[in-house]
């Protein structure tokens, strides 16, 4: 005979439903019971924040996609309309538009933050590299949503960004042309890119799964970067965990609020309120601030391929970074000497995006190049050689200790040796 | 022994094993497999070309341009294919400094020559090398550069007076498209 799940529920209709297909008992074991490190801090936020970024950039796409029209001659004027004539067009245009740079602006957060405390090493690697994709995916995804409205520099940005792959010898321009599907970018490119817009957020969701999924094999990480000793070192999701993150959630959407409301086009570009002209290229191109560290290191090199190449460099030395880092100590908080190199890192990151804003010349591209030799000195070499001299610091023996001066129920034997990496 | 492989294999309903420890069941498992390849492969292709150029895109008429009205010193830009081609009437200093340079200098290198049918007459795509913007120097205001023919604002690449790359990142000179000289002062493009 079939075997039923069995489920714990009490209510009847929940109880019949878990049996066949346990996804109350999943959900419970996930979001209620699932045992965080009770240390973490705000940080650990920005991952349900990009979430529900997640959610609100498909509810408000959606809702455009119905009256947004993917046609060169009139998609310019039908955001327009949207922002003059349709119900709340406005406002759903502005929570989408400045959605994609809060959702950026989380994300940023949420990669530092493992960065600090060395969430990307064992046995996180795959949550790490799924996290990647998922950065990818939205540059992808950023990049082709900011084409849709066809002003000025959604045609340009376009133009430049597919030109990148002209870079690549034999290949190069045939897969430009495929890009485009036609000889420049015009109104092929802009529907397919209104379908992948489309789609690509959905892609996401369906990584984005993934990423819980890796997560809760491993649990969170901590500040302390040490796994949690047993029950006495953890508490529960919720309501622990849910109330903490719900009060982050609040607040993020508080300060994206007021740029909804009173700044909305601080971060866009004047340049894409006039309609896309294939025949003058605006003085000054830039794309979207949260490309511009990238952008910078692609005009750093001075040869088409090679920064090209630096670019795509510049990501996929995130990839591999789990086995670039050699330091078995996960938290920077126990790393005296690569703390202090996180932090030039984070300001290398925001001085290449400011170069990537300014003109490609004089002393600025001089800044943008000693950036990105920073960048990938930071990765490549800095990383691995570090991990093998530097000496971390003492580290506390579970997560309770250091809060209960080693008090705390703890089992016999679950003290982990003093200096006990990660 | 290939039965040991197989979860259900007792040798009843398996093949019979080869003495090189393969069986026919291997060989089926492979082939299918590679049947399969290609076949996904096969279906994959009109997918993908779908994305290519349509006919009609490729279809995109030819254009005639009526070179009368440029005089000598001007520039036009006439749009073909969705690009912009430029067509400058050159005056005797700029032909004169586009054959004086030495072609070894030259990044992407082409005697003056190569690039034009007559002279006075410089035909090229507008689009920067690079990454495709387009360059400045058709309006008597703009800059242009520091070898008097085009310079891209992009990413800073300066052009001479026959589209040839000097300086700046872009990799090759300006494209001179397929055109013919219908009369004296027509030409077709394409
Ligand atoms: C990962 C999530 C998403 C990101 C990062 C994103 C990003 C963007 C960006 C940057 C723009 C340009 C905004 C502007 O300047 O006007 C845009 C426009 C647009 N997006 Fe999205 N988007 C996302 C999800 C979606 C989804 C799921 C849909 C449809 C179901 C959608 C439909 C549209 C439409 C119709 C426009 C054009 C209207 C406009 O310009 O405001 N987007 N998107
Ligand atoms: S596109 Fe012209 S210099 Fe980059």
């Amino acid at each position: 005979m079939a075997q039923a799940h069995a489920s714990n529920f009490k209510n009847p209709v929940v109880k019949w439903i878990d049996s066949r297909l346990p996804i109350f008992t999943m959900l419970h074991h996930e979001y209620n019971e699932y045992p965080m490190p009770k240390n973490v801090n705000y940080l650990w936020a920005f991952g349900a924040i990009a979430g529900i970024m997640l959610v609100i950039m498909i509810a408000t796409g959606l809702v455009l996609a119905m009256q947004y029209a993917a046609n060169t001659a009139i998609a310019f004027d039908s955001v327009e309309r949207i922002m003059r004539d349709v119900n709340y067009g406005w406002l759903l245009r502005y929570v989408h538009a400045n959605g994609a740079s809060f959702f950026f602006i989380a994300v940023y957060l949420h990669m530092f933050r493992g960065l600090y405390y060395g969430s990307y090493k064992a046995p996180r690697e795959i949550l790490w590299i799924i996290g990647v994709v998922i950065f990818l995916l939205m540059m992808a995804t950023a990049f082709m949503g900011y084409v849709l409205p066809w002003g000025q520099m959604s045609f340009w940005g376009a133009t430049v960004i597919t030109n990148l792959f002209s870079a690549f010898p034999i290949v190069g321009d045939p897969i430009v042309t495929w890009l485009w599907g036609g000889f420049s970018v015009d109104n092929p490119t802009l529907n397919r890119f209104f379908a992948l817009h489309f789609l690509l957020p959905f892609v996401i969701l369906g990584v984005v799964i993934l990423h819980t999924a890796a997560l809760h094999i491993c649990g969170s990480n901590n500040p302390l970067g040490i796994d949690p000793k047993g029950p006495q070192d953890t508490v529960p999701f919720n309501p622990y965990i849910t109330v903490k993150d719900l009060f982050a959630v609040v607040v993020f959407l508080i300060v994206y609020a007021i740029f909804v409301f009173f700044m909305p086009n601080y971060m866009g570009h004047p340049d894409n309120y006039i309609p896309a002209n294939p025949l003058v290229t605006p003085a000054h191109i830039v794309p979207e601030w949260y490309f511009l560290p990238f952008y910078a290191i692609l005009r750093a090199i001075p040869d088409k391929l090679g920064g090209v190449l630096a670019m795509f460099g510049a990501i996929a030395v995130l990839v591999v970074l789990p086995w670039l880092d050699t330091s078995k100590v996960r938290s920077c908080k126990f790393r005296p000497i690569y703390r202090q190199f996180f932090w030039v890192l984070a300001l290398d990151a925001l001085v290449l995006g400011y170069a990537g804003a300014m003109p490609a010349e004089g002393h600025w591209l001089l800044i943008a190049r000693i950036g990105t030799a920073y960048y990938f000195f930071h990765f490549l070499i800095l990383l691995p050689v570090l991990g093998k001299l530097e000496r971390p610091s003492p580290m506390p023996a579970s997560i309770s200790e250091p809060v209960l001066k080693g008090g705390g129920r703890v089992a016999a034997g679950a003290h982990a040796k003093p200096m006990e990496k990660a | 022994m290939a039965e040991t492989t197989h979860p259900s294999g007792t040798g009843a309903h398996g093949a019979p094993g080869g003495d090189d420890g393969t069986s026919r069941r291997d060989f089926l498992y492979l082939a299918t497999g590679a049947v399969g390849a290609v076949g996904v492969a096969a279906a994959a292709w009109p997918f993908i070309d779908s994305m290519n150029p349509a006919a009609d895109t490729l279809a995109l008429a030819s254009i005639e341009v009526d070179l009368a009205p440029v005089a000598e010193g001007q520039s036009i830009t006439v749009t073909w294919r969705g690009k912009p081609v430029f067509v400058r009437h050159r005056t005797a200093k700029e032909i004169d400094e586009a054959k004086k340079v030495n072609l070894s200098e030259l990044r992407d290198p082409a005697p003056d020559d190569k690039r034009v049918q007559k002279p006075e007459w410089l035909i090229l795509v507008g689009v920067c090398t690079h990454l495709g913007c387009v360059p400045l120097g058709q309006k008597p205001t703009d800059p242009r550069g520091d070898y008097d023919g085009w310079f891209c604002p992009c990413h800073g690449s300066h052009y001479d007076t026959a589209g040839r790359i000097r300086k700046g990142p872009a990799p090759a000179n300006l494209v001179v498209p397929q055109y013919a000289f219908l009369s004296d002062n027509r030409i077709r493009l394409g």
